[in-house]
C-alpha cells in the first residue's frame, strides 16, 4: 500500500464524489423544495447519457453534443414536469413513488424503443483521452480528471447561485416556506419547474460525464440512484452543502473500502478468508456509514434550515 | 351449478376431442424457444434466437423433414417467469423440444418442469457443472461447452507461453469464484493479487489503480455482459493495454464488441468456435448471419444453429417420428450432423467434447469487430465432472 497508490485511489474517490453530488443535487432540491420524492431522477441521468451519444453521431463534437443533450434534457424534464409531476405534489408521498417508479419502467423500455436494447458507447474527445503520469507505472486518465474538475466547477456554480442569487432566495425561502413566498406573488409553479429543469440538467450531465467511462444501456440510472438517495440521507434531505460534502465522503468511503479492505483484513486473518470478507465488507460500508448518521444524526450531517 | 357441471363436461368433451386428435405424425413440429430477450441482456438472447430461426429457414423451414413451428418466449432473466413461460410450452403448446436458456440460472429453473415432461431439454449456451457431473439428465444435451473447460483456456495459455505474474478478477458469486478456478487449474505461475468485485458493478476506477501498483504481466478476468464492456473501455483508458496482457472468458466476444469497438483490439478470451474458424459449413453459416441480421454471430448463435442441425439429424434419423423417447435420445446422442465448430460429439453426460481455441479481437476490413482464432489450446477435451455422472 504505497502513497502512490493511496493518492490515486482518493483522486478515484472524489470522482465517484462528485459524480454523485451532480445526481444528488437535483434529487434533493427537489424533494427540498417541493417535497416531493423523485424516483425518475435516475432516468434523467440516463437521458442524458443517450442525448450526448445522439447528439456526437449527428455533430462529431463532444463539445457541442453536450451542450445539445444538456438543452434537451432540459426540454425533456420541463414537458415531464408539466404532464405528470405538477399533478402529484398534493398527493402524498407514496403516490410520488408510485407515480416515479411508473416512469422509471416507461422510459427504460422507451429508450430500447428508440436506440434498442445493446449497450452504445461515447468515446472521450481525442484531445483527453490520454493519461496523466502519476508516479512509476500508475497512469491516471485525464478524462477522469477533467470529471473532477467539471463537478466541482458545477459545485461552485450551484453555490453562487442558490446562495448569492435572487432565484437562488427564492430557492431556499420556497424550501421553507412555500405558502408564504406565493403569498407574496412569486410564481411558485414556475419556481418549481425551473428547480425540476435545473436538477434534470445536473443529472443529464453526469449521464454525459460518466458516458465514456461507462457502457450506456437501458436501466443505467437505476443503481445510481439508490447511491443517490444515501448521499441525500447522510447529507441532510434539502441541504446543497450536505449533498456536496456527503457525496464525497461516500465516494471515499466507497472506493478507499474496496481497494484496502482485503489488505486491512489480512493484517488480522489469513489471505483466503479476508478474500471473501473482504470484498462483502466493502460494499456494506456505506450503508453501515447511513445507519450511523440516522441512529446519531436522524435528520442528516447539514440538515436544511427551516425545515 | 347445473352450469357449471356443464361447462366442465363440456371442458371434458374438448379435451378428449383435442388428445384423440393428436397424435398424427408428419404434422408440425412444436419447438419452443427460450431465451433472455429482454434487459440488457437481450443482445445475447437475440443472437440465440436468430441461430436458431437461421437454422430452421435454411432448412427451408423444416427440421429432419417435418415443417417446423418454433415457438420463442422470453424469460426475462427471472426464474420464476421462465418456469412459467417453459410450462406453458409445454402444456399448453405441446412442444417436442426446448431450446435454451441463456442464463444458468434460468437452466436451473426450468431443468425440472421439462425433462421431468419426457420434453427433451437441449440447451445451446448454459452449462452448468451440477448438470454435467451429478445431477446429469437422459432428457439434457447441451451444444455449448461445461463452463470450466473455456476457463481453463486463458490458464493453459498463460502456463504455455511464460507469462510469469498473473492478476486476476471476477464478480463475487459462485461462477466468479469458478472462473478464477478455472484458470489456476492450468495456471501454476504467480498470482499477483486475486479480487472479488460486487456483480454488475459498473465502475473499475479502484481495481485498475490496484492492478497498476501490482505490475502484472497479465490479467485474466470474467466479467460477462456489461461488466466486460465497462472494464474494457476503462482498462484501455487507464493505459494498462500496452504493458499488460488482456486474457478473459466471456468478456470479449461478438455480443460485447460493437460496444467495445477499439478499446479491446488485441485481447484475448477462450472459445470453442469463431467466425473465421475455418470449414465450409461455417463461412456460409456466418456470410448468411450477417446478411439476415447485420451483426457478426458470437458463440450464443452459432451454439444454437448446431442445436437446430442436431435436432434435424435426429427427427431425420427417426423419419418424424417422436414416439419413442429412447430412439429419440439415442439419435440425438449420435450428433450426426457436420457442426460449425468441426469436431463435435457427446460426452456419456451429452455434453460436447470438441477443441478449444485462444481466440483474439481484431477489426475487420468492413469495419466491424470479431474475435479469430489464434491457436488451438485443448483438442477433444471432456469436461472434468463426466466421470461423476451415473449415465453410461
Amino acid at each position: 500500500m504505497s502513497t502512490a497508490l493511496l493518492i490515486v485511489q482518493v483522486l478515484n474517490g472524489l470522482q465517484l464524489g462528485v459524480l454523485l453530488f451532480l445526481i444528488a443535487a437535483g434529487l434533493t432540491l427537489v424533494f427540498g423544495v417541493m417535497n416531493f420524492i423523485n424516483l425518475a431522477h435516475g432516468v434523467l441521468y440516463m437521458l442524458g447519457a443517450y442525448l450526448a451519444v445522439t447528439f456526437y453521431a449527428v455533430t462529431g463534437s463532444f463539445l457541442l453534443a453536450t451542450v445539445l443533450a444538456l438543452l434537451a434534457t432540459l426540454a425533456f424534464a420541463v414537458l415531464l414536469e408539466l404532464a405528470v409531476f405538477r399533478q402529484l405534489y398534493e398527493r402524498d408521498h407514496l403516490d410520488h413513488v408510485i407515480a416515479t417508479f411508473g416512469i422509471i419502467i416507461f422510459l427504460n423500455h422507451g429508450v430500447k424503443l428508440v436506440w434498442g436494447p445493446a449497450p452504445l458507447s461515447l468515446p472521450i474527445p481525442d484531445m483527453l483521452s490520454g493519461s496523466v503520469r502519476l508516479a512509476d507505472g500508475l497512469l491516471y486518465p485525464w478524462w477522469r480528471l477533467v470529471i473532477i474538475a467539471a463537478g466541482l466547477a458545477s459545485a461552485g456554480a450551484l453555490h453562487a447561485l442558490i446562495a448569492h442569487t435572487r432565484l437562488g432566495m427564492l430557492i431556499r425561502a420556497g424550501a421553507s416556506h412555500a405558502a408564504m413566498v406565493s403569498a407574496l406573488g412569486v410564481n411558485i409553479r414556475r419556481l418549481f419547474t425551473l428547480v425540476f429543469g435545473l436538477g434534470a440538467m445536473l443529472a443529464g450531465f453526469a449521464g454525459i460525464m460518466i458516458a465514456p467511462i461507462l457502457s450506456v444501456e437501458p436501466g443505467m440510472g437505476d443503481t445510481v440512484l439508490i447511491l443517490a438517495f444515501v448521499v441525500i440521507v447522510v447529507g441532510g434531505i434539502g441541504s446543497i452543502q450536505g449533498a456536496f460534502v456527503s457525496a464525497l465522503v461516500i465516494g471515499l468511503v466507497d472506493t478507499l473500502g474496496r481497494s484496502f479492505s482485503v489488505d486491512i483484513l489480512r493484517l488480522v486473518m489469513g489471505p483466503s478468508p479476508a478474500r471473501t470478507i473482504g470484498p462483502a465488507i466493502a460494499s456494506m460500508l456505506i450503508y453501515l456509514l447511513m445507519a450511523c448518521v440516522l441512529y446519531f444524526r436522524p435528520t442528516g450531517l447539514f440538515p436544511a434550515t427551516g425545515r | 351449478m347445473k352450469t357449471v357441471y356443464r361447462m366442465l363436461a363440456i371442458a371434458g368433451a374438448m379435451s378428449l376431442g383435442l388428445s384423440a386428435a393428436q397424435p398424427q405424425e408428419k404434422d408440425k413440429l412444436k419447438v419452443g424457444v427460450i431465451a433472455t430477450l429482454s434487459g440488457p441482456p437481450a443482445v445475447l438472447g437475440q443472437q440465440l434466437r436468430n441461430g436458431f430461426t437461421l437454422a430452421v429457414k435454411n432448412l427451408g423451414g423444416t427440421l429432419g423433414g417435418r415443417e417446423a413451428d418454433v415457438i420463442v418466449a422470453d424469460d426475462e432473466l427471472k426464474p420464476d417467469v421462465a418456469i412459467t413461460k417453459v410450462k406453458a410450452l409445454v402444456e399448453r403448446d405441446k412442444v417436442e423440444l426446448v431450446i435454451g436458456p441463456i442464463f444458468s440460472n434460468i437452466l436451473q429453473a426450468i431443468m425440472k418442469p421439462v425433462t421431468d415432461a419426457g420434453v427433451i431439454l437441449i440447451s445451446p449456451n448454459a452449462g452448468t457443472s451440477n448438470f454435467a457431473g451429478k445431477e446429469c439428465n437422459p432428457n439434457f444435451f447441451v451444444t455449448s461447452y461445461q463452463n470450466d473447460q473455456v476457463f481453463a483456456v486463458s490458464g493453459k495459455h498463460a502456463q504455455d507461453s511464460g507469462i510469469k505474474k498473473v492478476f486476476l478478477m471476477a464478480p463475487n458469486y459462485q461462477a466468479g469464484r469458478d472462473a478464477l478456478a478455472g484458470f489456476k487449474s492450468a495456471f501454476k505461475g504467480e498470482i499477483a493479487d486475486e479480487v472479488y468485485v460486487p456483480l454488475n458493478q459498473l465502475d473499475y476506477a479502484a481495481e485498475l489503480s490496484r492492478i497498476a501498483a501490482a505490475k502484472p504481466d497479465a490479467i485474466y478476468v470474467f466479467l460477462p455482459g456489461g461488466m466486460g464492456i465497462n472494464f474494457v473501455k476503462q482498462f484501455r483508458q487507464a493505459g494498462l493495454a500496452d504493458t499488460v496482457t488482456f486474457l478473459s472468458a466471456f468478456t470479449v466476444d461478438e455480443s460485447t464488441l460493437p460496444a467495445q469497438q477499439d478499446a479491446a483490439l488485441g485481447f484475448f478470451g477462450g472459445a470453442n468456435w469463431a467466425p473465421d474458424l475455418d470449414n465450409p459449413q461455417n463461412k456460409a453459416f456466418v456470410a448468411a448471419y450477417e446478411r439476415e441480421f447485420g451483426a457478426v454471430p458470437a458463440t450464443y448463435a452459432f451454439q444454437s444453429y448446431d442445436a437446430a442441425l442436431l435436432i434435424d439429424s435426429a427427427v431425420r434419423q427417426l423419419h418424424g417420428d417422436l414416439g419413442n423417447k429412447d430412439a429419440l435420445r439415442a439419435a440425438l446422442m449420435k450428433a450426426d450432423f457436420k457442426s460449425l465448430r468441426g469436431n463435435f460429439r457427446f460426452n456419456v453426460n451429452h455434453y460436447p467434447i470438441q477443441d478449444f481455441y485462444l481466440v483474439k479481437v481484431v477489426k475487420r476490413p468492413d469495419g466491424k469487430y470479431q474475435t479469430q482464432i489464434v491457436k488451438k489450446v485443448f483438442e477433444n477435451d471432456a469436461d472434468p465432472h463426466a466421470k461423476e455422472c451415473p449415465m453410461k
